[in-house]
């Protein structure tokens, strides 16, 4: 149905964790912060790091559904310069270094669609870039760029909630591809997490309207909360707890420290141990 | 140019378009909950009973109709049109804003909510909703820039009076578009029991259609009222912009009497050709910001600035869509007026009329002082009236240079 056919990179990555036997890491950071070269350097060490699909933030004014930590995030990019055009132009960069990784791009559509959403989907898949999070388009609204999109070759990730009931999922799972993105909790990122049985109840309501791989986030904070999640679903997402991680690695001026890079990455190996502790899964 | 449209009164369409301008543009938590209220608006508009309780309480509380008052001295102080003031800053709290407070509290009572949120700018809205609040008795948070706090702390003090929480938003610029954003995060973590009253004619389908409705109280007044007074409809009919609900409050029911000139002021800060100012149309682009399609005030990556106006209620980047819509449909002519030219009117209207008018309305005045006098005696113009100025005097006097 496409007329470019998708990259493949999640059906080959979300295939090369089920014959692993484990759960996936999904880590998110917002491209630029607080930085372009030093975003860029964490960017490019996240695969070795262990993460699984990397998602990148495009910075934006006002974003309405995360908290305070990529809220900041956003803020810091952007006041260094960043620019939906730079951020097309870090995956260019990684994907200089790995073809394998799937990229996710997430944010809110204000900026494509200044950019011009064809304009963007073009060079988004000429990037590398393998799907789209775009938090303020519901399925109501697909025809502005979701199915634009998959007919780009790029994936559509959509967002699904505990407030999304049986009688909306399938709304909500029509037209989306990639994986399924589970908010675990109604809020903002970076908040509350769920318990776990409330996860697993969600994940298996999830599977009997989708095939697709689920991925669950919000909340994820520790290698022991990101081993859970990634157990009962097929990937776990952590961002807050990451971008909390870069923000602590700034002066008092907000200028970066020596060692921030490591930190993350040192942080997000953790993570990555904690996944690769759920092979019980099944 | 103006394309030739049948009727102007139409909109929105189904997915609350109003032409490209309008939607929902929210995240899937919210989503479930925007198409109850859409359900529920809808079957409230179809039970009467809806609407005797809003009359009811538009009469008894509120002090509806509000009057239609020929301003005698300004139009022969200008010397040209006769000049009418629809006089919605009598309302009870002192502006337009309780209109619509007024219907979305009983519209959340029916949905059984337990809890209200808002955001507000110059604090019109919030003392508004928390007076609403006070009256069915329902827990209230308003939520409100910590710059918009500084300047209107009398606003602020009225709504703690009033039993509500006032929370301080210091993310972005601090202002009514970051309150906003604040009360959008309040609501996505609070789904179930919370209706967010949303205080202009912006925002996901159907609040932009709703307030609008709700405050479209206004132009039905004033159609009767202006038969009443003249024995015909008015020439001209002139308001501000901020989010624009005021505006299309008196503009919706004239619409299609095409013969009626109407005109919106935005609020032109220090000059439409500065970057401080709130004249999304004249000086902003479509894009998309909360909920809406929209012009806006954006940078060229699509990043939303920071409006600039001395009144803080017009102190907002974007403008509700059906202005958007009417903008470029050509039906509405919009202008803008700047701090120094509201300001002006105001202390023209003050010692003229005996009505300090509010900063928002006073841009409204600015733009009515530069063309009734070229106006003919016998053309009408009618000015909304939207708010009373006591809460600005602060302000005024700051501006003004004098202490008080």
């Amino acid at each position: 149905m496409s007329a470019t056919p998708d990259s493949g990179r999640f059906s080959r990555r979300f295939a090369a964790l089920k014959a692993e036997g484990r759960g996936g890491l999904i880590t998110f950071i917002t491209a630029g912060d607080p930085n372009y070269e030093i975003s860029k350097e964490i960017v490019l060490g996240l695969p070795a790091a262990g993460a699984d699909v990397i998602e990148l933030g495009m910075p934006f004014s006002d974003p309405m559904a995360d908290g305070p930590a990529i809220q900041a995030a956003s803020l810091r990019a952007l006041a260094t310069g960043m620019k939906l055009g730079k951020v097309l132009q870090m995956v260019r960069e990684f994907r200089a270094t790995d073809d394998d990784t799937p990229i996710v791009l997430m944010g809110y559509y204000n900026p494509i669609y200044n950019y011009g959403v064809d304009k963007f989907l073009a060079e988004a898949r000429e990037s590398g870039v393998d799907g789209l999070i775009i938090v303020d388009l519901p399925p109501e609204e697909d025809v502005e760029l979701c199915l634009p999109a998959l007919k780009a070759g790029l994936n559509f990730i959509r967002l699904a909630t505990p407030t999304t009931d049986d009688h909306r999922l399938p709304t909500v799972l029509s037209n989306t591809s990639g994986f399924v993105y589970y908010v675990s909790v109604m809020g903002i990122t970076g908040t509350t997490s769920a318990t776990g049985d409330a996860v697993k109840a969600a994940v298996e309501r999830l599977r009997r309207h989708t095939d697709l791989p689920i991925g669950v986030g919000f909340g994820i904070k520790t290698p022991e909360n990101a081993r859970e999640v990634a157990t009962v679903a097929d990937a776990a997402v952590v961002g807050s707890a990451i971008v909390d991680r870069i923000a602590g690695g700034l002066d008092g001026n907000g200028k970066p420290e020596a060692g921030l890079v490591d930190g993350v990455l040192d942080y997000v190996r953790e993570l990555a141990a904690g996944v690769r502790g759920s092979g019980d899964k099944q | 140019m103006t394309q030739k449209i049948n009727t102007y009164r139409a909109g929105p369409d189904e997915q609350g378009h109003f032409g490209i301008f309008g939607g929902r543009f929210v995240a899937e938590t919210l989503m479930p909950l925007i198409l109850e209220v859409e359900k529920a608006w809808d079957a409230a508009q179809a039970d009467p009973s809806f609407d005797e309780e809003l009359q009811y309480y538009f009469k008894h509380y509120v002090g509806r109709p509000s009057p239609l008052y020929f301003a005698k001295r300004l139009t022969e102080h200008f010397g040209g049109a006769k000049i009418y003031f629809k006089r919605d800053e009598l309302n009870h709290t002192g502006a337009h804003k309780i209109n619509n407070c007024m219907g979305q509290i009983l519209l959340a009572r029916r949905m059984g909510k337990t809890r209200i949120i808002a955001e507000t700018g110059a604090g019109q809205h919030g003392v508004a909703t928390a007076t609403v609040c006070a009256l069915f008795n329902l827990p209230c948070t308003i939520y409100m820039g910590s710059k918009d706090i500084e300047r209107q702390a009398p606003n602020v003090f009225r709504m703690k009076l009033l039993g509500a929480e006032v929370k301080s938003v210091t993310s972005g610029s601090n202002s009514l578009k970051d309150a906003m954003n604040e009360a959008l995060r309040d609501w996505v973590a609070n789904v179930e029991d919370t209706f967010y009253i949303i205080g202009t004619a912006a925002g996901p389908h159907p609040y932009p259609a709703m307030v609008r409705d709700f405050q479209s109280v206004i132009g039905r007044e004033t159609r009767e009222q202006m038969m009443e007074a003249e024995g015909r409809l008015p020439d001209s009919l002139v308001a501000c912009i901020g989010g624009g609900s005021n505006a299309i409050g008196l503009f919706h029911p004239f619409l299609d009497d095409t013969d009626i000139k109407i005109i919106g002021v935005e609020a032109a800060g220090l000059g439409v050709d500065t970057d401080k100012h709130a004249a999304s149309l004249t000086g902003g682009r479509p894009g998309v910001l909360h909920g809406n399609r929209t012009y806006l005030l954006q940078d060229d990556d699509g990043q939303i600035l920071e409006a600039h106006s001395i009144s803080a209620g017009l102190d907002y980047p974007g403008i509700g869509p059906e202005h958007s819509w009417l903008y470029e449909s050509g039906r509405v002519e919009y202008v803008s007026a700047t701090d120094k030219e509201a300001l002006e009117a105001f202390q023209l209207c003050s010692r003229t009329e005996g009505i300090i008018p509010a900063l928002e309305p006073s841009h409204a005045l600015a733009y009515v002082s530069k063309i009734a006098g070229d106006l003919p005696k016998d053309h009408i113009l009618c000015m909304n009236m939207c708010g009373r100025g006591d809460k600005d005097i602060f302000t005024v006097a700051e501006a003004l240079g004098v202490k008080i």
